[in-house]
């Protein structure tokens, strides 16, 4: 067991900014914060789950058929996540759309699979799978907090009781840069963002030699 | 909807790369240069519009008889994969020249989320077999729009001072977010100025 396979994935090797896998989810869902943490823990879900499964078939798997074995393993759990949020949490299931059978081909789960599971053990599988997970949900929502607050100037959160899940914030509700929510505002916010990290890592590096 | 309804909706109001996110790896990967961008567009292409159909016939032919619905991100993502592994080695064999200019694309394809997605969309529109393979032509030649006129920006950009930390990767999520923005001048309202809806 090795922690540093759990913590990996939240900043060091992060699959959204760092390693750049799985961007069509990313941008796609991203216009609530509700949906982003949806997102995420059903990412989370399967990506545990296939890189437990594949970790311990992998001595069983043939190398020749490897891929077509990971994708068929990835869509059954996909397909798990997809029934269960339809039948308890309807709201979110039609919000998330087509982009929840396509997790599917969500590089990030591939990938990991591809990069790690099918070397390492169950353990470390599933907590490389779990750190990059979090890692994920944590730049979605990310994302998806600057997209609302800016976008539409609301906080979409879970509804409890009386509060209904909405917040809103003073100034932006009422004037919002509605560009930021729409397509074009993802593409530009991931961009700057991106160069951002960049920038981030270099600094970081400069500071280490 | 008619075809030419279909047609413009995926290739300029709905269109895969800029509005619905989907297929950005490939986008962003392989968008380097203009000749890899054509090879992959036409190859997305005819995945695209082979699929729709076989997809189409699996869900009507296969799993509606048979009550098996929520199987169909599971047998899709297969059809998809055999049918990918099976125009590799039909191009491969038939032509060794086209096989040359599309070969490495074609593995990449299995994982490209335009593929899958418009099979599923087929599916959720309700389309009948003629319009799902419109769709998916029309959903592949969007994305190959959208992938040839980002590689020509990249080509511009190399020649082009960007600041260090905008290089590659920052710098193309940026241009393809203003070619977006110039996307959203297509919008519902021009099919009802056509009298298309």
């Amino acid at each position: 067991m090795n922690i540093k396979e759990l913590t990996k994935g939240l900043f060091k090797e992060n699959p959204t900014f760092i390693i750049m896998l799985g961007m069509c989810p990313t941008l796609g869902v991203t216009t609530q914060v509700i949906n982003a943490l949806g997102m995420g823990a059903g990412v989370l879900f399967v990506l545990f789950f296939s890189n437990i499964l594949i970790s311990a078939l992998k001595n069983i798997i043939p190398n020749s058929i490897r891929i077509p074995c990971y994708i068929v393993i990835i869509a059954s759990f996909v397909t798990i996540v997809e029934m269960v949020l339809h039948a308890f949490a309807p709201s979110i299931y039609s919000a998330l759309g087509v982009y929840l059978p396509l997790i599917v081909v969500n590089c990030i789960i591939l990938g990991r699979a591809e990069a790690f599971a099918n070397k390492n053990s169950i353990v470390d599988s599933a907590l490389d799978a779990i750190g990059m997970g979090v890692g994920f949900t944590m730049s979605l929502t990310l994302i998806a907090l600057i997209r609302e607050v800016f976008g539409s100037g609301t906080i979409t959160l879970f509804a409890i009781g009386n509060f209904n899940g909405v917040l809103k914030i003073p100034v932006l509700y009422q004037w919002p840069v509605r560009v930021i929510s729409l397509a074009a505002g993802a593409l530009l916010l991931m961009g700057y963002l991106k160069a951002f990290f960049q920038w981030f890592s270099e600094k970081k590096k400069g500071v280490a030699k | 909807m008619s075809y030419l309804a279909i047609f413009l909706t995926y290739v300029f109001i709905n269109n895969f790369i800029l509005v619905q996110f989907l297929g950005l790896c490939p986008f962003i990967g392989v968008s380097k240069n203009s000749e890899s961008a054509i090879g992959m567009g036409l190859a997305v292409t005819f995945v695209t519009g082979v699929t729709s159909v076989m997809c189409w016939l699996v869900y009507h032919g296969i799993l509606l008889p048979l009550g098996l619905e929520y199987l169909k991100t599971i047998s899709f993502i297969l059809v998809i994969a055999a049918l990918v592994q099976l125009v590799e080695m039909v191009i491969r064999k038939i032509s060794p020249s086209l096989y040359k200019a599309l070969g490495i694309f074609l593995p990449l394809i299995t994982t490209n989320c335009i593929v899958l997605g418009i099979a599923i969309i087929n599916i959720t529109e309700n389309y009948n077999i003629l319009e799902s393979f419109v769709s998916g032509i029309s959903a592949g030649l969007g994305f190959t729009l959208a992938i040839i006129l980002m590689s020509n920006i990249r080509e511009k950009l190399e020649l082009t001072p960007v600041r260090r930390v905008f290089k590659e990767v920052p710098i193309a999520f940026i241009s393809a977010g203003l070619m977006a923005l110039a996307f959203m001048a297509f919008d519902k309202g021009l099919l009802t100025n056509l009298g298309l809806v």
